[in-house]
């Protein structure tokens, strides 16, 4: 099946041509986003990191904003650095420079301040904008796209309706030899036991496992009870009980045909010569769920909500679902699709699985979300350290 | 639509499709059982008796363990079921 969009120098397709402006660091967030506000189309991230972090924490960071530069729904790239922070945008824009896209970098103390920066930034950017202009939709073949699968502000609809018809969804991409991500370990904590027998070696069952029971261990080492954030005190009104009632419901965005390739580490690339089913190490958090997926690659998301919930993303459409009817009359609005027939008027689980993927080629093709007609781009980077 | 959605045939809660009222009377396998207490919709109700300590069952996994004795007709949820996992307030309970 094809679709089309824009073909990026490293053989990888574009659902969208995003320009995008990273700020290297806290610090260089305002900048970045007076400078995106001066070129209509371009999109800033602002974020509170990049300075002043260690280890593995620094490297997720640097791995995720690298990764939403790489990210071929980005037609080139502005990063905005202070100059003496802890990331380094030179280094940065090499990196992802190596994608073959243009990708340029100022820095705010070496650029006369705020209003230099500004207005030396405003130049490339709108040189950027001109070119992306004139690049050309090109047709390729949905075996490129790379789907991310989120749930956020669940209810006992999501695990009955809305994620075991993503899961169809997801399913039918595959075997159109596309590449999909379960995400969000904390939701998976009640649940490993079954999605461990879907991965096929015994390193990666150990890798997948570590990864549940590392999350599992930062809640404990707390000395608290995780049910203070999860389930949420919305899950619970909504009528989730417990963390394993939850994650039972959410291992259903997996769908039930494939095994995963590989569990993937928060923001890492998925592997282009190896496309499937992937696992990644994501928080329950949404946002920073989703930008772990994106800045893995994935172009578009499909997000399932049983309670509700507005969020987007600065650079890949999200498809909204809900499996709870009444939450689709309430918020038209947000939400693209009522999973909800399922409980309410018969409709299948395989006619609203068609339905989804059908959306997916559909806003791949270019038609909007309701998160992006609103302008929705939350981000947010997974921390899992701490600042110094 | 039913009024009680059955997720595997192990389960000794189900979940409500719409609100049930107390005296409703509700029928799953071939059972009828009345409703003990008002459930909100898409909440769960109890389908066996469930003993105090005892697993809760959805999907046919555990989901809880029952905090008191729960009655088959019950309201169940977090006021009689707890999670056994990611429990800091209770240090063995990591595995």
């Amino acid at each position: 099946m094809k679709i089309t969009g824009y073909k990026r120098e490293n053989k990888t397709f574009g659902i969208r041509n995003h320009l995008l402006v990273i700020p290297a660091s806290v610090c260089a967030s305002e900048t970045a986003i007076k400078i995106a506000n001066l070129v209509p189309g371009a999109v800033a991230i602002p974020h509170q990191h990049g300075c002043c972090q260690v280890g593995v924490d620094y490297r997720q960071t640097v791995r995720t904003l690298t990764g939403f530069g790489c990210n071929p729904n980005v037609g080139a790239v502005l990063i905005v650095g202070l100059g003496c922070e802890g990331i380094n945008s030179k280094d940065m824009a090499e990196d992802i420079a190596k994608t073959g896209k243009r990708v340029e970098y100022i820095i705010i103390q070496e650029n006369n301040g705020t209003l230099g920066t500004i207005s030396k930034g405003a130049e490339i950017l709108s040189s950027m904008s001109a070119e992306l202009s004139a690049q050309q939709k090109v047709e390729f073949d949905i075996s490129e796209i790379i789907l991310g699968l989120e749930c956020g502000g669940s209810d006992p609809t999501s695990g009955i309706a809305s994620n075991p018809a993503i899961g169809k969804a997801s399913d039918m991409l595959v075997s159109a030899g596309g590449s999909s991500i379960l995400s969000e370990t904390t939701e998976v904590i009640g649940a490993e036991h079954l999605l461990v027998h879907r991965f096929d070696t015994e390193e990666k069952k150990k890798k997948f496992l570590r990864m549940v029971s590392d999350v599992e261990k930062r809640a404990v080492a707390m000395g608290e009870d995780l049910r203070g954030t999860q389930p949420t005190p919305g899950n619970i009104q909504g009528g989730l009980t417990t963390i394993e009632e939850k994650s039972l419901g959410c291992m259903h965005k997996a769908g039930t045909m494939y095994n995963f390739k590989d569990a993937l580490e928060y923001a890492q690339m998925v592997p282009k010569e190896k496309k499937g089913l992937y696992f990644m190490d994501t928080p329950g958090e949404d946002i920073d769920s989703i930008t772990g997926m994106v800045a893995g690659g994935a172009q578009i998301v499909v997000f399932t909500t049983g309670r509700g919930t507005p969020t987007g993303c600065p650079i890949a459409p999200v498809i909204k679902i809900t499996g709870n009817t009444n939450t689709y009359n309430m918020m038209k609005d947000n939400i693209d699709i009522n999973a909800g027939k399922i409980i309410t008027d018969g409709a299948t689980l395989d006619d609203i699985g068609r339905e989804i993927f059908d959306k997916i080629i559909e806003v791949s093709n270019g038609k909007l979300t309701k998160a992006e007609v609103l302008g929705h781009k939350e981000f947010g980077i997974y921390r899992i350290g701490y600042t110094f | 639509m039913n009024a009680i959605l059955k997720t595997s045939d192990n389960d000794n809660v189900v979940t409500c499709l719409r609100s049930l009222y107390k005296g409703d009377e509700i029928v799953a396998d071939g059972i009828t059982f009345i409703v003990k207490e008002d459930i909100p919709q898409f909440h769960k109700m109890a389908i066996k008796d469930i003993k105090k300590g005892s697993p809760v069952f959805k999907y046919g996994q555990v989901i809880g363990l029952a905090t008191r004795d729960i009655n088959s007709g019950d309201y169940a949820h977090v006021h009689n079921i707890e999670s056994t996992r990611g429990r800091g307030d209770k240090q063995e309970a990591i595995k």
